[in-house]
């Protein structure tokens, strides 16, 4: 029990440092005013690790993050990012995580996903047609800087999560 | 079977989220109320931990100016800097004041007489997540009596309008920001147009207007665009830039072209705050005509 609150806590210390940084420092940090999305990183990546469930609610926690200060519309941002967790938990399931190439690929296509559906949501039904300029002015530039982040983020959240798995054996051990 | 079990659990739990999100989507469409409590959260959460950051972040930089410049003449010179804004600020809407009240006075006999602007400061804590929008959070909120729809300004120039407010912080969206449209007029021929955000021209530092009539008076190159008088939302004359092109629509009816914005949205650390919204302003005008 006092394990699952650690876990919780863990989980949503990440997703608020994440919310955070991603406001302030990557502002300065920000290439030709393209900033990475290091909320998607971190959702996929704990959904990927951890599994459909916990993905989903922590894709919730950090949309709804979004949703309050920045969104329009509430629970837009939260459905967005909850789907991602939610798929990338079903897909790790199926594979090992030990590869680095796999997880990239999916929170690749994750924020492939989400860019191409921002902008049919928030721009096509806008009538701002130009798809070919937000496509390689802000979708594929911030998927590569994403792409880069996540390679660096997502061993550090592996790192972590196996840190307390293995505790979480432990402690299960002292039981049985 | 536990691992069937357990993806069946899963599906309840994506469609219950699901669901949550919808109604969530749906009440804050129809009440603006449902997000209250979240702001609270929000407030208690995130927020210190943006102005922790940033205060880091101006710590750091404080120390490495502090190699360049004697700590204290960085002191006074900041002082000094932030008067200078204020100043300018004040002169530059003195001296729009002047010229609207000097022309309204002339041609129609009205002496309008908007008294000079409270103004707050506060320092910009957190910018939007995304690479689609330009919004960004500043420190002071309903606390500190800003409200949903005032105008921000920095230095001499408009920068956005309060869009939500927490207990301690606002959200503001830029006048950049693709989904911002202001009603605006040249100063000097008093054309009224539309400047619009443009996500395409972020990068360029420009704004996009249209809708200007084409008629007999030229608008040059440098002419300053204000806030017009038919907005709803800002208040009047508040520079936002100056024309750095136009040119006449294929109908030949309108005129349209871009803007330079008088504010430098890149390096934006402190902005003002008007405490007084376009409502507060007509109300007041309406009750002085019923005085009178």
């Amino acid at each position: 029990m006092k394990l699952k609150m650690k876990r919780v806590l863990i989980t949503i210390l990440f997703v608020l440092f994440g919310f955070v940084l991603q406001g302030t420092l990557f502002q300065r940090l920000a290439l030709g005013s393209i900033k990475p999305n290091l909320l998607l990183v971190i959702v996929a990546s704990i959904g990927f690790l951890r599994g459909a469930k916990e993905g989903m609610l922590t894709g919730f926690l950090a949309g709804m993050l979004i949703d309050v200060q920045f969104g329009g519309l509430l629970g837009f941002y939260a459905f967005f990012y909850m789907v991602t967790g939610y798929v990338n938990g079903l897909l790790g399931g199926t594979y090992y995580e030990e590869a680095l190439r796999i997880p990239v690929a999916f929170i690749a296509a994750s924020e492939f996903c989400y860019g191409v559906l921002i902008y049919l949501l928030m721009f096509m039904l806008r009538s701002e047609f130009d798809f070919p300029y937000y496509f390689s002015h802000i979708i594929i530039p911030e998927l590569i800087y994403t792409i880069l982040v996540a390679l660096a983020l997502y061993p550090m959240i592996r790192l972590i999560n196996y840190r307390m798995e293995t505790e979480e054996k432990r402690s299960m051990g002292k039981f049985v | 079977m536990s691992k069937h079990s357990n993806s069946l659990k899963n599906k309840y739990w994506f469609g219950g989220l699901c669901m949550l999100c919808a109604a969530l989507m749906l009440l804050s469409f129809f009440a603006e109320q449902v997000g209250g409590p979240f702001k609270i959260v929000a407030s208690f959460t995130v927020i210190p931990m943006q102005q922790g950051v940033n205060q880091v972040g101006i710590w750091l930089h404080e120390f490495s100016e502090n190699f360049k410049t004697m700590k204290s003449v960085q002191a006074e010179n900041e002082k000094l800097q932030e008067e200078l804004d204020m100043l300018m600020a004040e002169n530059s809407a003195l001296q729009q004041e002047k010229y609207e009240l000097e022309r309204l006075r002339e041609l129609y006999k009205l002496d309008m007489n908007y008294a000079e602007y409270e103004k707050i400061g506060a320092h910009v804590i957190g910018c939007d997540s995304g690479n689609w929008f330009s919004m960004f959070t500043i420190d002071k909120g309903s606390l500190d009596g800003v409200r949903v729809d005032m105008n921000v300004i920095a230095g001499n120039g408009l920068v956005g309008i309060v869009t939500e407010t927490g207990p301690t912080w606002a959200t503001v969206r830029s006048v950049i920001d693709d989904s911002s449209n202001v009603s605006a007029m040249v100063l000097s021929t008093s054309d009224r147009c539309i400047v619009n955000g443009d996500l395409t021209l972020i990068n360029d530092g420009k704004l996009s207007f249209e809708q200007m009539e084409n008629n007999d008076n030229t608008v040059v190159i440098g002419d300053q665009v204000v806030t017009s008088h038919i907005s709803d939302k800002y208040l009047q004359g508040i520079l936002i830039g100056y024309i750095r092109e136009v040119s006449v629509d294929s109908n030949n009816l309108t005129r349209s072209g871009y803007i330079t914005p008088a504010v430098d949205f890149k390096n934006l650390q402190e902005v003002l705050v008007i405490t007084e919204t376009k409502e507060d302003v007509k109300n007041k005008t309406n009750a002085n005509e019923n005085v009178n």
